[in-house]
């Protein structure tokens, strides 16, 4: 077929740009055409009638040929199941598993005609006994992980034949959308014809659309955890997941599985985190925003913003090899301040995993976070307010106590809830900081855990997702997320409630 | 400790409060102010006139050395103050800026209540012993920047709710209420009416008994009326200074006779 060409998506995209450029170019000339040559007596600027045809060539057509695209598979698999075995169909699994594997066969089949290495006849003549297939595909690169049933050829065959046309349609359909468009677009290139407007409308909709998209992803989201929360507490009561005491998954049953030891290492963690980090950040924005030179400043800015680009992971390390042990040389047997005598000859610390060491090596990490943030903020504090305090014989830490400070208190309160949220979903620090032992303490030098490190735990390994062991993952990331989400909120009421009263 | 100022040997000698000899100002490369000599008398109004952009500001700010605060700018030459030399390294520009006030060109009130911007320099400088004390030199600071029958209901409310013109008078009760001995008020009634002018202007004769007051004004009216001596600058030179009647009766600078009946400016 001549045609072919159409049923690749690729060529399709570049058909339609360059239908769209013609369109350009085609409603550009014939609105001057129709100006008799004279851009003052058209309504817009030329190059508006060009982008209206160009938008109204590309814009339908490619959003047609994505949606099919999107939709495409899934009408052939409906095809497709029918001709399965009803074996192969028992259960859902099952038929993913052949489906999968119709996929890939014909992929490789395809891929096989177009290496030369099979034609159709030679193709239709392993109908009956497709036992070679397996080599033959190997040999263009699609592996296989069992021999090629007859029916799973047969439906790959279908399932080949049904893209073929499926496909040759789809581009049909969206050349001529692209033509339609662009013909709408160039006969309406007329000068009084608001093209301004419309590439103005045009433009809102882009915006529109990818800022509904982030909306709609971040809604996806939580309805996917969502409804798995719902499986969760469908399996466990949710008393024991809220109110419970102890955390104590089983895989052989009778879990107990209560967020509440989680919680509270997650809050105990990230309190001490914010406790090193908040101070020290702040202090440091304040020195480099109200007494550094300029060019100490424009050194150690980026300095500061390249700590705040290291991995986790690697603090995460930083906490297991460095913090840890030394930690553990002060607080531990043997230690300066072990406390030895006074607590019956235990130390006070006895492993290098604690929370004290996640929560200090997490508060390092939220340093530059804090302080280049609020380094911003301190800077948007207008100088006229400092001189306004300095005219009146203030001294410089007078001046940030007492204006430059409580101008920019409510950003700085936002820094910092937004610092709270890093430090409760923060896991990497804490999976190698903090331990994996979930309790209820108020003792900083001992192992706990964290929501997050959970999750990870829960569904890592061999998981089975009917079991209310994997499924309370998804309960723990939903309340996480509704903490942080709180915390965000929180930050932005304080930022915008503060933000007009001052200005 | 601000009454010795005001000795009776100072007072009959009239003596130079602020006496500046060779200020030469660079923001950068921009030479604003060239080789500038001025002697402010003690309590007198002296009175700054000239073209926008000409450095009156920036003189303005040299007095209290507000333009450390700038990076860029760089002022070389003398300013005495009560015959001590203000850029010397031994000087303190946090107790300088305490004796020398300042209102500034556009109004900056502290995001705070009224009150606590009033009270502000009180409070850092411990002018008050206790809270009724504070609570009458708020009240006195506001009567004379002309606005207390204004506010005397909302001292709570924020001084950044309120108009350009409250604004720039909240900000002259707050340079006020320190007491400085010189007021340097940089266009302080650009945003006043008539009648808020007239207070202020007001204020200003009444601070001349005890303090030296320096005005940056576009008003020659305004120069005439409060002003005893008056110095005209253009683009950075400081080109006349004399007694205000003179100035404007007999300038001897064409440049001047031109600036004060509108040709140029
Ligand atoms: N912060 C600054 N940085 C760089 N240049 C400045 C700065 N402030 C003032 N200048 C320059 O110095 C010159 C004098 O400015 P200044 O503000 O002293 O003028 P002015 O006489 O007060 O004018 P106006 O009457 O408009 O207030 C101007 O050329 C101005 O561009
Ligand atoms: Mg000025």
């Amino acid at each position: 077929m001549t045609f072919n060409f159409l049923g690749n998506p690729l060529t399709l995209t570049l058909l339609v740009l360059s239908v769209a450029g013609v369109g350009y170019f085609l409603a550009r000339r014939r609105a001057m055409a129709r100006a008799g040559g004279d851009a003052r007596v058209l309504h817009s600027l030329p190059n508006y009638y060009g982008m209206t045809a160009a938008m109204f060539a590309a814009v339908p057509a490619l959003g047609v040929m994505v949606i099919w695209l999107l939709a495409q598979p899934m009408l052939i698999q409906n095809a497709v199941v029918p001709l399965l075995p009803a074996a192969a169909t028992e259960t859902a699994g099952t038929t993913s598993l052949v489906l999968s594997d119709v996929n890939r066969v014909a992929g490789g089949l395809t891929l096989a005609i177009e290496q030369g290495v099979l034609d159709a006849p030679a193709i239709a003549a392993l109908r009956d006994d497709p036992s070679t297939l397996r080599a033959t595909l190997a040999g263009v690169g699609v592996a296989l992980g069992s021999e090629v049933e007859p029916y799973v050829l047969a439906a790959a065959e279908t399932t080949r034949g049904l893209e073929a046309r499926w496909g040759l349609v789809r581009g049909l359909v969206v050349v001529a959308l692209g033509l339609a468009g662009l013909a709408l677009a160039v006969r309406a290139a007329d000068p009084a014809f608001r093209a301004r407007n419309v590439v103005e409308r045009g433009m809102m909709a882009l915006l529109i659309a990818a800022a509904s998209l982030a909306i709609l992803t971040t809604l996806g989201i939580v309805l996917s955890m969502l409804f798995e929360t719902i499986n969760f507490f469908s399996l466990h009561p949710w008393q024991d997941f809220f109110l419970g005491g102890n955390w104590a998954p089983n895989f052989r049953g009778n879990s107990e599985l209560s967020i509440l030891p989680l919680l509270w290492g997650t809050l105990y963690i990230s309190i001490i985190a914010l406790m090193v980090a908040v101070p020290v950040g702040l202090f440091a924005a304040i020195y480099l925003s109200e007494y550094a030179s300029p060019q100490l400043r424009s050194a150690a800015k980026p300095l500061l913003e390249i700590l705040a680009g290291i991995p986790t992971i690697v603090y995460g390390l930083f906490a297991l090899i460095t913090v840890g042990p030394f930690l553990v040389s002060v607080f531990g047997a043997g230690g300066l301040l072990s406390a030895e005598g006074l607590r019956d000859g235990d130390a006070l610390m006895s492993g290098a995993t604690a929370v004290i060491t996640a929560g200090l090596v997490m508060g390092i990490m939220l340093i530059p976070f804090v302080s280049s943030l609020s380094d911003d903020i301190i800077n948007a504090v207008p100088q006229s307010l400092r001189d306004g305090s300095y005219g009146l014989g203030a001294t410089p830490s007078e001046t940030i106590r007492n204006v430059v400070l409580p101008a920019a208190l409510p950003g700085i309160v936002g820094a910092i809830l937004l610092a709270a949220s890093r430090a409760i979903g923060e896991t990497m620090i804490v999976v190698l900081g903090a331990g994996a032992i979930a309790r209820i303490s108020g003792n900083p030098f001992e192992a706990m855990t964290t929501i997050t490190t959970r999750i990870v735990s829960q569904l890592t390994g061999d998981t089975d997702f009917a079991s209310q062991e994997t499924l309370v993952a998804f309960a723990l990331g939903l309340t996480l997320f509704v903490l942080t989400l709180g915390l965000n909120v929180v930050a932005l009421y304080i930022v915008r409630k503060y933000r007009e009263q001052y200005e | 400790m601000r009454d010795n100022t005001q000795t009776p040997e100072a007072q009959v000698a009239q003596k130079s409060k602020i006496s500046a000899t060779g200020v030469q100002v660079h923001y950068g490369d921009t030479h604003a102010i060239k080789d500038v000599n001025v002697e402010i008398e003690d309590k007198t109004v002296t009175a700054f006139i000239g073209p926008s952009g000409c450095g009156k500001s920036t003189f303005l700010r040299c007095i209290n050395r507000m333009n450390d605060t700038i990076d860029i700018c760089r002022v070389q030459g003398k300013i005495l103050l009560d015959g001590e030399d203000i850029y010397d390294p031994k000087v303190d520009p946090v107790q300088l800026r305490a004796k020398v006030g300042m209102v500034f060109q556009k109004p900056n009130p502290f995001p705070k209540s009224i009150y606590d911007n009033v009270a502000y320099g009180p409070r850092i400088h411990g002018l008050a012993r206790n809270k009724a004390e504070l609570d009458e030199i708020v009240e006195r600071a506001l009567r004379r920047g002309a606005i207390w029958d204004e506010v005397k209901d909302r001292l709570a409310a924020p001084g950044t709710g309120l108009s350009g013109g409250q604004q720039q008078r909240l900000c002259i009760a707050r340079a006020v209420a320190t007491e400085p001995e010189v007021l340097l008020m940089d266009e302080p009634c650009s945003a006043l009416d008539p009648i808020a002018t007239a207070q202020v202007e007001e204020l200003i004769d009444e601070l001349r008994q005890n303090y030296s007051v320096v005005i940056v004004t576009h008003s020659m009216q305004q120069a005439a009326r409060v002003s005893q001596r008056t110095a005209f600058f253009h683009l950075g030179n400081l080109v006349e200074f004399g007694d205000t009647d003179k100035i404007f009766t007999t300038p001897e600078d064409p440049r001047t006779e031109s600036y004060i009946t509108g040709r140029i400016g």
